[in-house]
């Protein structure tokens, strides 16, 4: 099976320094905060990809580069075979991206208050002049609604309902990959259950390949082919999952494993994890997780460790066998 | 057995609006015991948070109790005067919100706003007051509190501020504490350590906790008792264990089946049709028979049964008597 999405040493640093005639009278230096460091990742056609990691992770900058709403500062993303950020043929570009689309966190926020549902959905095939008759119709009916509220606006619908919209929008344009960002988050866990069901038949029925940014180990694991675990901006597993959930070899995620809340945990005491997600501004030298790190000896320390290859994992730590 | 701590005894909130009254809390009673964590589980718009607000007084006009009692150790607290119930607050009953940066005052640092309490419901000197402080802050597992009370909310993260809120709310050794969503902003490994931590507070110094949140894994690994309750009124109330894995009530039976699972892997959920009904349009009869796969005749014309009237569980005409259990998830 060929890659669909390849991401190669992506690294995004944002310049989060305080205005030049602050740092000029405070004597302060620049503020480089590197959100996403070094990583690299290839999705399958036709499969789920998922990135998880608490906040400050860099998941969802990934995910913006992806799409291309955020230049990366070195490294590249190939969409089948396409430079999305250096390739001189503009055509090709634009032909890739017409395959990407996107579905948000916040489905109160993704769409126009001022919009009727049907210009929401018919926007992304429009502005490529693309032929729109009917397709807001089937499309809603398509993601569970009623072909009826096209002329409804955003505000007569609930989270769930708009979560939908904002799926029948990404559709509209018959992409091949779909970034997810967060895309259940902000619903209530039967509402959740109706839109990741949505996203698996749609999955299925159009081809689809999703790039699934999430914070939840649950939904990870329910929808996910591939998962990466990021830490502070950089990959620190990776594997297919049920090994991951089964032999999870890097500390961090042993820890996030362990934290999780489980439905069956009654009255569980579990070992807390220690400390918090340190600053990525001035990240820890050598592995950013040593500081919270059980296992950690000096070479953690000092040197970063590279991704190596176990079995069908990746991960990037010295001591994980 | 002794008196409950808290005792909620058919709680009737409504707001009168132009188009009608509205009733976002409707007939719940519960009690809670010393050194107990009772879970309060539902979707938004369940009438958890307004149940909360409603115990220590807090409801935004135009809401206001029109009925039932509530009762902090024996004694009613829903008709005192404003002033006395002021008192109470933060005296016997401690709050913990949902965002830890909006329930700080960003001007004054936690020193300040933690003695500010302390010497507002405690009869001790400012210096025995700040030495509390020093102790509150140390208790919730702030690193070198000494050092750091003199710090402004901004320069703390997200976990610490959660345990400065914790630390506000434990100072006046309150016996009664409402978290309400505490863990529901925070990450993982954070969200994990804060759990722990009421759980600890609540064994060592008995104080009984309302812990409202949606997240069914943080109730089963924290409550004691669970309360799950949809569209204002309670549907199921019991222990945890007996809730989660045997359910009654055919909500919290959708409730759990609607949460991915590590065991099912990829076998699709299964999914409540619909969505909770908005209060000003309740149906008739039980509030979840248009969404309820066992809804019969009867659930389409009578209001669910009394809650203390069906072997005190289930508020369902019809609980289900041998649900399969929940399937172990594997580690």
């Amino acid at each position: 099976m060929s890659a669909l999405i390849s991401v190669r040493n992506l690294t995004r640093v944002f310049d989060v320094s305080k205005p030049w005639l602050n740092r000029v009278i405070e004597r302060l230096p620049r503020a480089l905060l590197t959100a996403v460091s070094d990583v690299s990742f290839e999705v399958e056609e036709r499969s789920v990809y998922a990135l998880v990691g608490e906040s400050g992770s860099g998941k969802s900058t990934i995910g913006k580069i992806v799409v291309g709403l955020v230049p990366p500062s070195e490294g590249t993303v190939e969409v089948r075979g396409v430079d999305l950020s250096n390739s001189a043929d503009r055509q090709a570009i634009a032909a890739v991206r017409a395959d990407i689309q996107m579905i948000f966190q916040d489905p109160f926020a993704s769409l126009n208050p001022r919009w009727r549902v049907r210009d929401i959905i018919e926007e992304p095939v429009s502005v490529l002049g693309g032929d729109t008759t009917g397709l807001a119709e089937k499309l809603l009916e398509q993601v569970g609604l009623s072909a009826s509220d096209v002329g409804k606006f955003p505000h007569e619908f609930s989270g769930g309902q708009r979560q939908r919209i904002c799926i029948a929008r990404a559709l509209a344009s018959e992409p091949k990959v779909i970034v997810c960002d967060e895309p259940t988050s902000a619903l209530d866990v039967s509402v959740q259950a109706q839109v990741l069901n949505l996203m698996s038949d749609l999955r299925e029925e159009y081809g689809l390949t999703y790039l699934f940014i999430s914070h939840d180990l649950t939904v990870v694991q329910h929808m996910a082919d591939v998962i990466g675990v990021l830490y502070l901006g950089r990959l620190v597993e990776e594997a297919p999952r049920d090994t991951l959930f089964e032999t999870p070899k890097h500390p961090y995620t042993q820890m996030l494993f362990e934290a999780a809340p489980r439905m069956d945990g009654f009255g569980r005491d579990i070992d807390v994890p220690q400390g918090e997600i340190p600053d990525a501004i001035n990240p820890p030298p050598g592995c950013a997780f040593h500081p919270r790190c059980p296992i950690a000896v000096g070479r953690c320390r000092e040197e970063r460790p590279e991704m190596r290859k176990i079995g069908r994992t990746r991960v990037a730590c010295h001591l994980a066998e | 057995m002794s008196t409950p701590v808290l005792s909620v005894r058919d709680l009737v909130v409504e707001i009168p609006t132009r188009r009608g009254v509205l009733r976002p809390v409707d007939q719940v009673s519960w009690d809670i015991a010393a050194g107990e964590i009772l879970g309060v589980v539902g979707e938004s718009g369940a009438g958890k948070s307004m149940t909360g607000n409603a115990v220590i007084g807090l409801l935004d006009p135009p809401a206001r109790i029109t009925g039932g009692q509530i009762l902090l150790s024996g004694q009613r607290i829903d008709d005192l005067p404003r002033d006395r119930l002021r008192k109470l607050r933060g005296n016997k009953i401690g709050m913990i919100f949902q965002d830890p940066l909006t329930s700080l005052n960003p001007l004054l640092t936690i020193g300040d706003q933690l003695t500010e309490t302390i010497l507002e419901h405690l009869d001790v000197s400012p210096t025995e007051a700040r030495k509390r402080a020093i102790a509150a802050l140390d208790e919730v597992g702030i690193p070198a509190a000494a050092q750091r009370i003199g710090s402004y909310p901004f320069e703390f993260s997200g976990g610490m501020r959660q345990r400065v809120v914790i630390a506000l709310a434990l100072c006046a050794e309150p016996d009664l504490v409402i978290a309400d969503e505490p863990t529901t902003a925070l990450d993982v490994s954070v969200q994990a350590q804060i759990v722990a931590l009421l759980k600890r507070l609540c064994r060592d110094r008995g104080v009984a906790v309302m812990l409202v949140t949606h997240d069914m894994g943080v109730i089963a690994e924290a409550a004691d008792r669970v309360a799950v309750m949809y569209a204002g009124r309670l549907a199921e109330i019991g222990p945890v264990r007996e809730v989660l894995t045997a359910p009654r009530h055919p909500y919290t039976e959708g409730l759990m089946a609607s949460t991915p699972l590590a065991s099912q892997g990829r076998a699709r959920l299964r999914q409540i049709p619909g969505a909770m009904p908005r209060l000003e349009a309740l149906p008739e009869g039980c509030a979840f028979h248009p969404r309820c796969p066992y809804a019969q005749e009867k659930c389409r014309h009578a209001p669910g049964p009394d809650i203390a009237s069906c072997d005190g569980h289930a508020a369902c005409w019809f609980p289900l008597t041998n649900a399969a259990p929940l399937q172990e998830a594997g580690a």
